[in-house]
């Protein structure tokens, strides 16, 4: 089956996040706590929910993802473009998808 | 321009305390999700792809140096050093933090700005002719009518929750540079035989996924009766619109599905009663507002003829900004300004937190404190004299804000697109930015001519896609972007919706394909006085099939 993660926009600044092994958010794909079976993926759900509800997150969605030389990539161009950052350089300092993303929390 | 007055300030202020508050019980927990985001959307705070989104209205597209300052305060400080003027003469923030958004509804109510009605099912922010109050072809000032409007629609019990969003567009001029017929409502301001003013009433136009050009239902709606008429309007659609399904809600499906004559007799019967009512605007209140918008005292600069030719000949880039940037004003001395905030290769309606503060100082040096923002997401400093066309141009040069387009095929409108938006299927900005690289060269847009290209990255069509002489809709499909093109789309007084040429095409051949189009045009036109819109209306859409697709044209993707 198709792997996948959770992810979510942080409640507070609405940064996206994914869901990391120790249950932690945190703002980087390649972090994330990858489900490769039914029931890991039933866990991740429970756990955006619980999440939701106790308003840490919002906007939870479980993402398929495929796993190319160890590097997590999003099936959707759109979750994609979440992970990585808008495709274009957008202000000074910042120089797109894959570029470094410098800005401080 | 409009200045609050006590009401204003206690109740924009009351609105910013009462965010705070449900801003620190979202945060807390004590409210949920669900019955915060109605909240928060009422204040114009969205969550997008990365972050959240704030839209700041712009009542009418109007600034003063003062505001335009405090947008770049607020991009600085509580953004990430910019922001993108939309095709609602609206600026959008896109990665403030929620926890900030009280404190920065504060500080733009500290310049009378406020984010209220920029999203919901309301009436929206009215826009209105970026080129107000100055146009050399106006019949009088909209923005009094504009600003009447908002006031009368600001938290209008029983508008605030209709069966959907509801925009509003006004203009002064023969010239429609509003769009006013892709509004649910659109004013046309005029004089009557008699030298009256008042308005042609155009009803059900817009854009998303059923673009609809509006129907006139009255030639002539006396001044006085603007709020009892508009009112007329909402009652017969808050009646009537459909809340059964979110795609079919606007007015616009309503004025279709009803039939314009119908809709428009009972209009008439709700206006009848509503007509000699409180709703009926004194002259003493249409004037005490217009009076905001009185033009700034504009001294006779005639010694500018003589400079600008001077200047002119002496610099070539100058010459062409001057040609192409500059439009007439209703003196003689004084020009309009389009700042244009498509760079060639930039992203559309993007500016730093430095450039707007380069436009406040230069509109408060140069050009009587005012700036505008278009819905072509560019800005425009409505009356500068012709004496000081060269300073502002050296000073717009220093800020990278001096590209000479506007109205060419580099001029182009784009949403945020799949780059920031929750709703986009593809991506517009670098779509923008290719075919902006592509026909960069200044020869090469001059030969062209105007050319009006426009981007959505959804059915929604915020990148006004359907009147764009050339538009691009992004669509998924099969998990990846494809751009539907249309041609022959006009926003102006001639509104005419684009047709579908075709199947889609990758983004990787968009560009190609728009080049082909373009190519095609250079190839058939009359002659170079005939606009690419000019030359479709007349071939209509053959030719450009057989150039993109060979001799059977394709069905559409």
């Amino acid at each position: 089956m198709v792997s996948k993660v959770l992810t979510a926009n942080r409640l507070a600044d609405g940064i996206s996040v994914w869901l990391d092994a120790s249950g932690n958010w945190g703002e980087s794909l390649q972090d994330a706590f990858v489900a490769r079976h039914a029931e890991a993926v039933a866990a991740l759900e429970a756990t955006g929910k619980t999440a939701f509800a106790d308003n840490k997150v919002v906007d939870v969605n479980v993402v398929d993802v495929e796993e190319v030389d160890g590097i997590l990539r999003p099936l959707r161009m759109r979750e994609r473009i979440r992970a990585e950052g808008p495709s274009i350089p957008y202000a000074a300092g910042y120089h797109g998808l894959s570029g470094p993303k410098n800005f401080a929390a | 321009m409009y200045r609050y007055d006590e009401f204003d300030h206690a109740f924009v202020s009351a609105r910013v305390e009462q965010f705070r508050d449900q801003v620190q019980r979202r945060l807390s927990g004590e409210l949920a999700e669900d019955a915060f985001k109605p909240l928060r959307l009422m204040n114009g705070v969205y969550l997008q792809l990365h972050a959240y989104m704030l839209r700041v209205a712009i009542p009418y597209g109007t600034l003063s140096s003062r505001q335009m300052r405090m947008l770049a305060h607020i991009a600085r400080k509580y953004d990430r050093g910019y922001g993108h003027f939309t095709t609602r003469q609206n600026i959008q923030y896109n990665w403030p933090r929620l926890s900030d958004t009280p404190d920065i509804l504060k500080d733009l109510a500290s310049v009378e700005m406020h984010a209220l009605q920029t999203s919901g099912n309301c009436i929206r922010n009215v826009t209105a002719d970026h080129f107000a109050g100055a146009a050399a072809d106006e019949v009088a000032d909209p923005r009094p009518y504009a600003e009447i409007l908002r006031q009368w629609s600001s938290v209008h019990p029983e508008f605030s929750f209709l069966p959907r969003k509801f925009k509003i567009a006004v203009t002064g001029a023969e010239r429609d540079r509003a769009a006013i017929q892709v509004h649910d409502i659109g004013l046309h301001l005029k004089k009557d035989e008699n030298g009256k003013l008042g308005f042609a009433v155009y009803v059900g136009g817009g854009q998303g996924r059923t673009p609809m050009i509006a129907k006139k239902i009255r030639d002539f709606l006396p001044e006085e009766d603007l709020l009892s008429y508009t009112t007329a309007i909402m009652r017969v659609y808050n009646l009537h619109g459909r809340r059964d399904n979110k795609y079919k809600a606007r007015i616009k499906i309503l004025v279709h599905e009803t039939g314009a004559e119908e809709l428009a007799r009972q209009v008439e019967v709700e206006f009848a009663s509503l007509k000699d009512t409180e709703l009926k605007l004194p002259d003493a209140d249409i004037q005490a507002i217009a009076s905001y918008f009185a033009p700034p005292a504009l001294p006779n600069r005639a010694e500018g003829w003589e400079n600008l030719a001077r200047w002119k000949k002496a610099d070539e880039a100058f010459a062409q900004w001057v040609h192409q940037n500059v439009q007439p004003h209703k003196h003689p001395d004084y020009g309009m300004v389009t700042i244009s905030l498509k760079p060639i290769g930039g992203i559309p309606g993007d500016a730093t937190d430095s450039q707007m503060e380069v436009v406040a100082d230069i509109a408060a040096e140069y050009a009587f404190d005012e700036i505008r923002v278009s819905h072509e997401q560019n800005l425009i400093l409505p009356h500068v004299a012709l004496a000081d066309l060269e300073p502002v141009y050296r000073a717009l040069v220093a800020a990278g804000l001096a590209t000479a387009n506007a109205g060419l095929i580099t001029d182009i409108i784009a949403c945020p697109g799949l780059d920031y938006c929750a709703l986009a299927n593809a991506r517009s900005i670098p779509v923008a930015q290719e075919i902006s690289s592509r026909f960069g060269s200044a020869e090469r847009q001059a030969e062209i001519g105007e050319l009006k290209i426009k981007i959505s990255g959804c059915i929604n069509a915020c990148g006004h896609h359907h009147v764009g002489h050339i538009g691009l809709l992004g669509v998924e499909k099969k998990g990846a972007e494809l751009y539907q093109i249309t041609l022959g789309g006009s926003g102006d007084e001639n509104t005419s919706i684009g047709e579908i040429i075709g199947r889609g095409f990758e983004p990787e051949k968009v560009t190609d394909a728009v080049e082909t189009i373009v190519d095609t045009y250079l190839g058939l036109r009359r002659d170079k006085s005939e606009t690419f819109l000019e030359a479709y209306r007349r071939v209509g859409p053959q030719p450009f099939k057989d150039a993109l697709y060979g001799g059977g044209a394709q069905e559409a993707a």
